[in-house]
């Protein structure tokens, strides 16, 4: 059986997207009044998803675990969003975007699917400043750039520090204008517990209402899941407290594969670490590496004089200081991607130059920049021959202006003045690049189940460059999903409405009960936490930056056992006819303890080092990845077999015709 | 640090709630107020009883989730930020906490600390957009220049994160602040312009509709408010109601 038909369309590169459109068959709008789609998160790849179809006409069912669409984790999305608009005239182009991004993957993405990327994210930007989307602008009123990691352009559209919520609050309010409409009925406070098939076609959803703890069937001639990413899986990360894998793992159970689940993005501007209380990590944007400079101390002695409190970081001098990206990365110095920049903070606090008290650490300065713009400013403001002091403070206020709501963050997180003394951060959990597999149409393995945004797996390889991922949310929402969904649902206009009382839906509404019981009818031993922040040990120090065969067999077997463990012995407490938080949490973590094995399957099977995923037995005399194209320049796609050790690996083979494939170098 | 909480407990809507004393043992300065929440939880987890809800997702201070009164200021005590960025060294050893929910007829509660605040979302329904559909052939992005002290006033507006803290703050209860703050974003923008006068009017007929009470200009939502949103979008809202209405 071909499962893993990627129907990418024939022609040149440039021209399938267009072709596809043209070929695909359309559902005219008077039948679309007939179909019914289930949208499963409301985030930018969901919201935007929502919205179009539902102006197209479909009738749209939103369903979200927050208690507004708003507050979906796209909000939190920081530095920016890339379109290949080349506004600043610094050689931008499609191909460029591309280009950078195919390279950025290091070369474990789809081609089409990446072109067309590209293709369309000049319409977003077009799309977002229609609907009234605040981005930064420039005193002549055109829309300002800044650059980021891993592409020697400026192409990322931002709007300060929270350019993920300012295109959020834009899908959220076209999903407001058809709620108003009546074509989307919103589902807050609902989870998705499991998809319907009948016939072998997604035809809908149980859903438990978080309130009431009720039951619900929702049927539909086809699902959309855009339910984001799985980094929770390691307890600590830069996720929101409740992101899961709910949705996209139930799918796989039901037969929609789940590719490179291994390829995880670790960021490495993060505030650290700082006690055993810690229940999330906070991202410092990487857009701070456009002006913060990232250094340790040269000096062993004087990183251990830090940590012990007995030297400042303002009292090293220059000269023994060590700017390790600029030193080892010239070309990009500090905007290396964030695979590399990562690798290289552990690597100099492994070798016993990390600076905070639990050597976990490395700086982010600003003062270099403050200087900089100071001096501009003052230029600009007539000023001939400024103190120190004054550049100081003028320059204060030029990056206040720019980061000023990260600095406040950090500040009141870790109690330090970033405008007076650098920044500490290190990496941490921030994205995932595998999910479900899907085809050029979006579509996962099971057909009418879609999987768009960060929950499917096709554009960013085994590393998303920074102000990707906004940019492939909303292209996937608003621009490809809204057309091929169209070409599948075209056979469906005579279907008429699919009923929620067969007995396929009988069957699954029954299993989502029986789980729940068992959840609540275990021994009661251990709190869901307790289980999660062991499983998250397990990931970070076994599955995380660094990987090797022997520590990713320890962790399949580690988890393994801690799965059943908790089913036997997990304590939830409350009512499943309520609401209930910790059973919320409990369903979750049961999920993340069967990916977190197949998450080490994947990647101790493969050998080799590439983007996010470092095996320490691969790798060049100078500590960089060693790739290897031969034998796995593929997508691992695993088909669910009754149990995570039985997955059964599907290879989807990646063809690069438009793009010569080289090992990524960024010196 | 030796913390005593008093926590109100409410089984669901229908019950009726009341103040619970809780007794908190070494407690961190380095934690976030939620974390301090969260190993209670755990200890309560531990004796068999059910855990304080709240809501709380992002933590990170932007999707508007959390929202608890700690001791009768909506956030707590330090300004500028949300519940989930206050850290326990702003309290100290031996101190009383009280914790509650948001008050508001239009915020129901739906258990303990957590309440229902879908009354947002229908007065952005009412009006909240620019009614474009997705089409991929707008005008070029740059064709509409806007004057930077515009965009960033829009900005401003916009960084609301509908977390309620104002219609907390304020005696009547009222939602101005967070209907002005939607309404200004678009009305400061030109593609904001066609529909001004419908926007402005429908939202606010959504918002008095919801039960929420009236400005009376005191200025506690500015305060609280989490981002800073200013009194001068409700100034802004009026003068857009007003000429809304004469244009009739």
């Amino acid at each position: 059986m071909a499962v893993l038909e990627s129907k990418v369309p024939s022609g040149p590169l440039a021209d399938k997207w267009t072709k596809h459109k043209n070929e695909i068959d359309l559902v005219n709008p008077a039948n679309k009044r007939n179909i019914d789609i289930i949208v499963v998160g409301t985030g930018l790849a969901g919201g935007s998803a929502a919205a179009t179809l539902a102006e197209l006409g479909y009738n749209v069912k939103t369903f979200c675990y927050q208690d507004s669409p708003r507050r979906a984790h796209s909000i939190a999305a920081q530095g920016g969003v890339n379109a290949a608009k080349n506004y600043q005239g610094d050689g931008d182009s499609v191909y460029r975007l591309f280009y950078d991004t195919v390279k950025g993957g290091d070369y474990r993405s789809r081609e089409a699917n990446v072109y067309r990327l590209a293709e369309v994210s000049t319409n977003i930007i077009d799309q977002c400043v229609a609907q009234g989307v605040p981005f930064a602008r420039e005193y002549g009123g055109l829309l300002d750039n800044r650059s980021f990691g891993g592409v020697l352009v400026s192409r990322t559209f931002y709007a300060k520090g929270q350019t993920g919520q300012q295109l959020l609050l834009g899908a959220y309010a076209a999903m407001n204008r058809q709620i108003h409409r009546g074509k989307i009925k919103s589902y807050t406070r609902h989870e998705m517990l499991d998809v319907v098939l009948v016939d072998g076609k997604a035809r809908g959803i149980i859903a438990r209402n978080l309130v009431t703890g009720e039951i619900e069937r929702h049927a539909g001639h086809a699902v959309v899941l855009a339910t984001g990413g799985y980094g929770n899986l390691f307890f600590l990360s830069t996720y929101a407290m409740g992101a899961n894998v709910m949705a996209a793992w139930k799918a796989h159970k039901k037969g929609a594969h789940f590719a490179n689940p291994c390829f995880t993005q670790i960021h490495p501007t993060c505030i650290p670490v700082s006690g055993d209380h810690q229940s999330k990590l906070t991202l410092m944007s990487e857009s701070l590496r456009n002006d913060g400079r990232i250094w340790v101390p040269a000096k062993k002695e004087d990183a251990e004089a830090i940590r012990a409190g007995q030297l400042k970081p303002t009292e090293i001098k220059e000269e023994d200081r060590d700017y390790y990206l600029e030193r080892r990365y010239p070309a990009f110095g500090n905007l290396v991607p964030r695979d590399v920049a990562s690798r290289a903070a552990k690597e100099r606090c492994d070798a016993g130059y990390g600076v905070n008290k639990t050597g976990e650490a490395v700086y982010l300065d600003f003062d270099a920049a403050i200087m900089r713009y100071g001096r501009e400013k003052a230029l600009t403001s007539g000023m001939k021959n400024p103190d120190d002091a004054t550049v100081r403070k003028l320059g204060e206020e030029v990056v206040e202006a720019k980061y000023g709501n990260l600095f406040q963050m950090y500040e009141k997180i870790v109690d330090q003045n970033p405008y007076k003394t650098p920044m500490m951060i290190y990496p941490a959990v921030h994205y995932t690049m595998g999910g479900l597999w899907v085809d050029y149409n979006l579509m996962t393995t099971i057909p009418g189940c879609y999987a768009a945004g960060e929950a499917n797996f096709s554009d960013h390889g085994a590393n998303r460059l920074g102000a990707s991922a906004l940019m492939q949310g909303l292209a996937d929402g608003y621009f490809v999903l809204p057309y091929t969904i169209g070409d599948y649902l075209s056979d469906d206009i005579r279907t008429g409405p699919i009923s929620p009382d067969s007995p396929e839906f009988d069957e699954a509404e029954q299993n989502v009960r029986d789980r729940i019981h068992k959840l609540m009818s275990a021994n009661g031993i251990h709190s869901v936490d307790y289980y999660h922040k062991k499983l998250g040990k397990i990931m970070w120090n076994k599955c995380g930056m660094a990987r090797n065969a022997k520590d990713l067999k320890e962790a399949i077997k580690e988890i393994s056992e801690l799965r059943k463990d908790f089913w036997e012995n997990v304590k939830v407490t409350g009512k499943a006819e309520a609401k209930n938080q910790e059973l919320e949490k409990a369903g979750r973590v049961a999920d993340f303890l069967e990916l977190g094995e197949l998450f080490a399957m994947d990647a101790l099977h493969r050998n080799e080092s590439c983007g996010g995923h470092f095996r320490e037995e691969y790798q060049t005399p100078e500590g960089e990845a060693l790739r290897d194209d031969k034998n796995f320049k593929y997508v691992a796609s695993w088909e669910y077999k009754g149990d995570p050790s039985k997955s059964e690996l599907h290879k989807e083979d990646l063809v690069y015709e438009n793009i010569e494939v080289k090992t990524r170098s960024y010196k | 640090m030796k913390i005593y909480l008093k926590i109100w407990r409410q089984k669901d809507a229908n019950s009726k709630g009341g103040m619970v004393d809780y007794t908190m043992d070494g407690v961190e300065s380095d934690m976030s107020f939620l974390e301090m929440l969260d190993v209670l939880n755990e200890e309560l987890v531990a004796k068999g009883e059910e855990p304080v809800e709240f809501d709380h997702d992002c933590r990170e201070g932007i999707c508007g989730t959390c929202s608890l009164m700690i001791n009768g200021r909506p956030h707590g005590p330090d300004s500028r930020i949300t519940v989930c960025q206050l850290h326990m060294r702003s309290f100290n050893d031996g101190d009383t906490i009280v914790i509650e929910p948001w008050r508001a007829k239009a915020f129901p509660v739906i258990k303990d600390l957590i309440v229902d605040r879908t009354a947002f979302d229908r007065i952005q329904q009412a009006g909240g957009y620019i009614s474009v559909n997705t089409s991929g052939l707008p005008v070029d992005a740059n064709a509409i220049p806007i004057e930077k002290d515009a965009a960033d006033a829009s900005f401003n507006a916009a960084t609301c994160i509908g977390c309620g803290a104002c219609v907390a703050a304020c005696k009547n209860a009222s939602a101005m602040l967070f209907t002005s703050a939607k309404v200004s974003q678009f009305a400061l923008l030109p593609q904001g312009q066609v529909e001004a006068a419908d926007r402005v009017m429908n939202m606010v007929r959504q918002m008095d509709l919801e039960g929420f009470g009236n400005c009376t200009n005191t200025g506690a939502c500015e305060v609280e408010c989490p981002k800073g949103i200013s009194l001068e979008n409700i100034a802004r809202m009026n003068r857009e109601y007003l000429s809304a209405t004469i244009k009739g």
